[in-house]
């Protein structure tokens, strides 16, 4: 198993405060994944349940009030932690090992300039090449995603949506970069527009062989692109797996339920959206966050948070109800520890 | 002229004519690509855009005549909007709350601070928010579903006749989006809001509008009962949007093109 990016333990939080009073919103709480080299691991969950939080943090694209507070992040393209990086070296490491594509692509599109401009700040100092050859090879680039060059003299707001997305990923895949983030890419396009947005991207990762972090709330488009998924609620992983697996059998109570809700042309049963109120990150249910809204919970549920457990290869689920494997994690950590003891002491012996 | 929305035909966008009825209030899906005329088209109804051909009648009354503050007002009070992108929506220097403390002030005349509080929070609740998560809050340090969500609420704080939602569930998840839609229905059937639905999202389309118009760059192609035209499109392109769909199903083969 080759690994492109290993997140361990990671918990992002905004810390702010108004007026003197402090709050804390735990955004990203002790996410640990990894995703394997030319693999699109996708990422679900509900609205604000941390995903382009999750997506800021690896992408060191922080700022106040967002703050790192623990855990590691190692991509295979860099000799040590992402966080350990002074700033040249990830100025140096942007767009040409690591590229972002995101909504409305506005903020890597400046606004007020050309698209042209946009492709000189940020891949030419990668490239290393003059400026003429520079823009010979964007425009191959350009034509290879079917768009025209043309589209380089245009401001942002004169494209379309769709065609505006188009250009984010040649900017994003020109540098052929090692990976890929994606934070709902094609959430504000038409569907028509939509599959072909879609088309290009996997089109583009498979030709380089980028692997991929590919956010979206939708599980329609997770079906058509993402080889693995990580189901997030609250600012936590609580499911992982094949997206088959996912969306065949999924295990979790909250993912269950994100499948039995998808509407469907010829389907007219009435569907619920989850009942009670979307937790608040900032005073999080105790133990399993998804505990009021749970149709299984028990009382320990409400007393202590569930380990995200591997059940079987390739499938961690943090749940109770799914598996008496499943122990509250600081049980599961503390087991840890002792095995790690356990095998110093045998090592001394 | 029992009319909600009577005989409108718009010529910017070409020749679009429909009406919803007072009397039978509805959920309305307008569906077409991006950038086919259907935010303009909301708009022109929400009287922010003047159409350079045709009349927009809100109850019996040319809405291009309502000049005066107080008339704006009151029309605004009735017609409500939610727009696509709440991060576009909402001034981002501008705490989130203001705007439903000021739709409570104008629209609702709760002109005490209590007053203001307690109809944003229970507009808020409505659609899984409370005023506690959004007070003091600045849009950029909301997720893009919680704006939208507190955009939805600052509409139902003047119990609008009329709702006009331009993409308002694009930004949130399945489980949510069935909440809003189903709140929607809710509205209709018992506060009696006719609802305007622009969408992409035509499986929420199918399971909530009781009609539906299809729209292909500024023109209508295809237009009836929601579950007939979506089932059984005739059009050409409504017949493509709905080979576009894509569903969780896919994951046995992914619908994109050159996929393995
Ligand atoms: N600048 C900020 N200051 C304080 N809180 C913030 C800030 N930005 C985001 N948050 C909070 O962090 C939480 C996670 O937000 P995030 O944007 O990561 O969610 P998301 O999963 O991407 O949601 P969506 O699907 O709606 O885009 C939310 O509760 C949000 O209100
Ligand atoms: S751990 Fe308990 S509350 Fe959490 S999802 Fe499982 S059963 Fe529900
Ligand atoms: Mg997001």
């Amino acid at each position: 198993m080759d690994v492109a990016l290993s997140v361990r333990d990671l918990r992002a939080y905004y810390l702010t405060s108004h007026f003197g009073v402090e709050r804390e919103v735990r955004a990203v709480d002790d996410i640990t994944l990894s995703v394997e080299k030319k693999e699109i691991y996708g990422i679900a969950g509900e609205s604000s349940c941390g995903k382009s939080t999750f997506i800021r943090t690896i992408a060191a694209a922080i700022r106040p009030p967002l703050r790192v507070l623990g855990g590691s992040i190692r991509y295979s393209f860099l000799d040590r932690d992402l966080y350990d990086l002074d700033e040249r070296a990830l100025t140096e490491m942007r767009w040409k090992h690591l590229s972002c594509i995101l909504q409305g692509s506005m903020n890597v599109l400046n606004p007020v300039r050309r698209v042209r401009e946009s492709f000189k700040d940020f891949a030419s100092p990668h490239m290393g090449l003059a400026r003429s050859v520079f823009f010979d090879a964007v425009k191959a680039h350009l034509n290879r995603l079917r768009l025209s060059p043309t589209v380089l003299s245009a401001f942002p707001h004169e494209l379309s949506g769709g065609m505006r997305q188009r250009v984010a990923i040649a900017l994003a895949t020109v540098c052929r970069p090692e990976f890929i983030i994606a934070d709902e890419p094609t959430t504000a396009l038409d569907v028509v527009v939509q599959k072909d947005v879609l088309a290009l991207i996997l089109e583009m990762q498979r030709e380089i062989g980028s692997s991929m972090i590919f956010v979206t709330h939708d599980l329609t488009v997770h079906a058509n692109i993402s080889n693995r998924l990580g189901i997030m609620y609250a600012g936590r992983l609580v499911e992982e797996g094949s997206t088959r697996d996912i969306l065949r059998d999924p295990m979790h109570p909250y993912t269950r339920h994100l499948i039995a809700s998808l509407p469907r042309i010829g389907d007219v049963t009435p569907k619920k959206g989850l009942s009670g109120a979307p937790p608040s990150l900032a005073d999080p249910p105790s133990g399993c966050r998804f505990h009021p809204r749970c149709p299984l919970a028990m009382d320990i549920c409400r007393q202590a948070h569930p380990e995200l457990t591997a059940l079987a290869p390739g499938r961690r689920v943090a749940c109770y109800a799914v598996s008496p494997l499943v122990q509250p994690a600081h049980e599961a950590a503390a087991a840890r520890k002792a095995t790690k003891a356990d095998k110093s002491a045998a090592f001394l012996q | 002229m029992g009319g909600l929305l009577g005989r409108t035909r718009f010529a910017a966008i070409d020749d679009v004519s429909f009406s919803l009825e007072a009397a039978r209030p509805e959920i309305f899906a307008i569906i077409g690509e991006s950038g086919s005329g259907k935010t303009t088209l909301a708009r022109m109804i929400l009287n922010t855009l003047a159409p350079s051909k045709g009349i927009i009648r809100f109850l019996g009354e040319d809405i291009s005549r309502f000049r005066g503050r107080r008339e704006q007002l009151q029309f605004m009070r009735k017609v409500q909007p939610i727009f696509q992108n709440p991060f576009e929506a909402f001034n981002p220097l501008k705490r989130v709350d203001r705007y439903l403390f000021a739709s409570a002030y104008h629209f609702a005349g709760h002109h005490g601070r209590a007053g203001r509080e307690a109809a944003a929070d229970e507009a808020l609740k409505k659609v899984g928010l409370s005023l506690a998560e959004v007070k003091g809050r600045f849009p950029h340090e909301l997720s893009g579903g919680q704006l939208q969500r507190a955009a939805i609420a600052r509409a139902l704080i003047s119990s609008p006749a009329l709702i006009v939602a331009d993409e308002p569930v694009s930004m949130v998840d399945a489980s949510l989006r069935m909440s809003i839609v189903n709140l929607f229905k809710t509205l209709r059937d018992e506060l009696r809001v006719s609802i305007i639905y622009i969408t992409h999202d035509l499986a929420t389309a199918y399971y909530i509008s009781d009609r539906v118009l299809i729209m292909q760059k500024g023109k209508v192609v295809e237009t009836g009962p929601a579950r007939q035209v979506l089932s059984n499109p005739q059009h050409p392109y409504t017949v493509l949007l709905r080979e576009s769909i894509l569903s969780p199903d896919d994951v046995d083969k992914s619908h994109l093109a050159g996929a393995a």
